[in-house]
């Protein structure tokens, strides 16, 4: 479920208010949107691809809340890292170039 | 109530043909239409590029050369999986509309890996990269899109011909209305709010308002898809479960167990314990393939820190009930027209049993049918509304939304949505009553179901509850048509495994057709392997 919009990281432009198909946020003027249904969250990351400063954090566990501290989910290199993983943003290259299913497939058992 | 409001609609907009539901099916009937000359607005309940199971994941698509060996492979491999209640003409023109169209997402930029030989590779398609297309596509064809403005009941015109829908977006609480001279639906399947990887969305709500509308469902018995996936997660990508060893806590591998053909050992075993996975069976060079394959198969697990290749994960079996069944709003004609007159289905809203019967997975055959059954309700849609002309602009319409929005009799307290919701998944989430059927666990769910019904159905329901109101009362009549089809077909056929009778009777090789609200029904309908078994329309029972 979503766990973080990182004040720090912020830019306040809420698309993610616009994105996130179940609506689980909530926009506010002058502040961050704050996650207003988490349990309408149903752990999609589709937020996360739109953030375009990867202020957000989806844990992946879809049922049960998780306590996260962005410190460390920085250092660990997980704020933004399904962006980096798919190639989804301005100046990067889309993964879809690079889908290996064909080779997946071709040991299908 | 929205009843009361026919002159207080913040958004009151004409269109020649409404879509409603902005994922695969949607979006292509609406470029579709727009292509036909068609004036359309397009709805989405979430955001038109990201709502839907599609949007969420990596996309197998049916999409097969037009070579006469490879089309035949690609038709028989499947049709003993679902019960040998696939049409092949149907068949046919899928993949011819499939080949065509997913050319043209390359011409519009799609970004297609080559193979090891160097050829386009057009099978795969990365949900979030295509939705975000097909967002951008339309928009610039000119659709009007609405985000967050679910549908919440449909028009009809004095002639009972369908002309639009009333809705509400859900941030501003502003009701909108659209009338149109064609409504689409593309709503989707329904998945019980069960957190399958983008699937609550999907909450059935197509089915319901077209089936106050009068249209008709088939296959609603092939609902029983279940996704594998990690215990505490959402993601449901099956496929790369063949490499996997099913274990028990002690870690001995469980006889039988596998993704395709041993998932019901799996449902079997999780009735009595827990069961644990490891994807020990692909090997190191396979490993990378499949994380450029499916990088959100892995998200979960880099972020919970497990190696699913070396280290074992407890594993469950999440509803993804008709989005990965193949039953829907059943369709009349090649065009892809519902029952009723100025109504068109397409993509998991609209049966599937057409290209695979009884059964289906994800992606492949339903992101075809996605793709070509949008393009052509499109298509037809805007001809149909078209050759309206005028007259579709001086429709007198009416709302023919009832459950939770007109009750009949008004209980004196409304229902704790939540709780009514939960009281329906349990009717239809436990393995043991709809993963393995029998007469009299249908039965009992239906008798519980039938009173949810009747309490959905006659409460008065305040506005801010009405859109998960609405939800709620579509996945408790989705239920119902499920398990009325199912108790009907009295043998065990695609997904469709009923204890009392296991085995597959060559006299029931016929689509069941159901419907009705307040009383269901379900009558059969001879399968024959030509289109005209179509064109044989029967009144509602």
């Amino acid at each position: 479920m979503i766990e973080l919009v990182s004040a720090s990281r912020c830019i306040q432009c809420n698309l993610c208010v616009n994105v996130c198909p179940t609506n689980v946020f909530d926009a506010v003027p002058d502040a961050p949107p704050t996650i207003a249904r988490q349990s309408d969250c149903q752990t999609c990351f589709m937020c996360e691809l739109y953030c375009p400063v990867d202020a957000l954090y989806v844990a992946p566990d879809t049922e049960l809340q998780t306590s996260v501290n962005e410190a460390e989910l920085a250092e660990a290199g997980l704020l933004g890292s399904y962006r980096k993983n798919i190639g989804w943003g301005k100046k990067q290259t889309s993964s879809a170039k690079t889908d290996q299913t064909f080779q997946v497939l071709k040991q299908m058992k | 109530m929205l009843k009361t409001l026919v002159n207080n609609f913040a958004l009151n907009l004409q269109a020649d043909v409404l879509v409603i539901g902005g994922g695969p099916a949607g979006t292509w009937a609406a470029w579709s239409a727009m292509s036909g000359g068609a004036r359309v607005v397009l709805v989405d309940k979430g955001y038109c590029g990201t709502s839907g199971c599609a949007a969420a994941s990596g996309n197998g698509v049916w999409y097969v050369p037009p070579e006469a060996e490879a089309r035949e492979n690609a038709m028989a491999s499947r049709e003993s999986l679902g019960g040998f209640l696939a049409n092949r003409s149907w068949m046919k023109r899928v993949l011819d509309q499939t080949f065509t169209n997913v050319n043209l997402l390359a011409d519009w930029g799609y970004p297609f890996p080559t193979d090891d030989q160097g050829k386009p590779y057009r099978r795969s398609l990365q949900g979030p990269e295509y939705m975000r297309l097909m967002r951008r596509q339309i928009q610039r064809a000119g659709v009007k899109i609405l985000d967050h403005s679910p549908a919440l009941e449909l028009l009809v015109d004095e002639e009972g011909k369908v002309a639009g829908a009333t809705g509400i977006n859900r941030q501003t609480s502003e009701k909108w209305r659209v009338i149109s001279g064609a409504t689409i639906i593309a709503t989707g399947g329904c998945a019980f709010l069960s957190k399958a990887l983008g699937c609550n969305i999907l909450t059935g709500d197509g089915y319901l308002m077209a089936a106050e509308a009068g249209a008709e469902m088939s296959g609603m018995e092939f609902s029983n898809a279940y996704g594998i996936s990690p215990a505490f997660s959402s993601v449901t990508k099956t496929l790369f479960y063949n490499w996997a060893t099913f274990t028990y806590e002690d870690g001995t591998p469980i006889p039988g167990a596998g993704s395709q053909r041993g998932r019901s050992v799996i449902a079997e075993t999780l009735l009595q314990q827990p069961v644990y996975a490891i994807l020990d069976q692909a090997s190191e060079e396979m490993r990378s393939s499949m994380r450029l394959a499916q990088p959100n198969f892995f998200l979960p697990f880099d972020r919970a820190r497990i190696d699913p290749f070396t280290q074992r994960f407890r594993i469950t079996l999440r509803l993804e009930g008709t989005v990965r069944g193949t039953g829907g709003i059943r369709i009349i004609d090649e065009t892809c027209a519902a029952s009723v007159p100025g109504l068109y289905a397409a993509g998991d809203a609209a049966t599937r049993e057409l290209i695979c019967g009884g059964f289906t997975g994800g992606g492949s055959h339903n992101a075809a049918w996605a793709i070509s059954s949008g393009y052509w309700a499109g298509n037809s849609a805007a001809e149909y509304a078209l050759n309206l002309g005028q007259q579709a602009n001086q429709l007198r319409v009416r709302g023919v939304g009832e459950a939770a929005l007109q009750p009949k009799a008004e209980n004196a307290s409304s229902p704790n949505i939540n709780e009514f919701i939960q009281a329906v998944q349990t009717e239809v989430f436990p393995y043991n009553r709809n993963y393995f059927r029998t007469e009299k666990g249908l039965s009992d769910s239906l008798s519980r179901l039938d009173n949810l019904w009747q309490i959905i159905r006659d409460t008065q329901i305040e506005d801010s509850q009405l859109i998960r109101a609405r939800e709620a009362a579509a996945m408790v009549a989705t239920a119902r048509w499920m398990y009325n089809s199912a108790l009907e077909r009295k043998e065990t056929r695609g997904m469709h495994k009923h204890q009392d009778y296991p085995q597959q009777d060559a006299n029931q090789q016929h689509y069941l057709i159901s419907g009705g609200l307040d009383q269901v029904w379900v009558k059969t309908q001879p399968f024959s392997n030509t289109n005209k078994s179509l064109l044989t329309t029967g009144a509602a029972a």
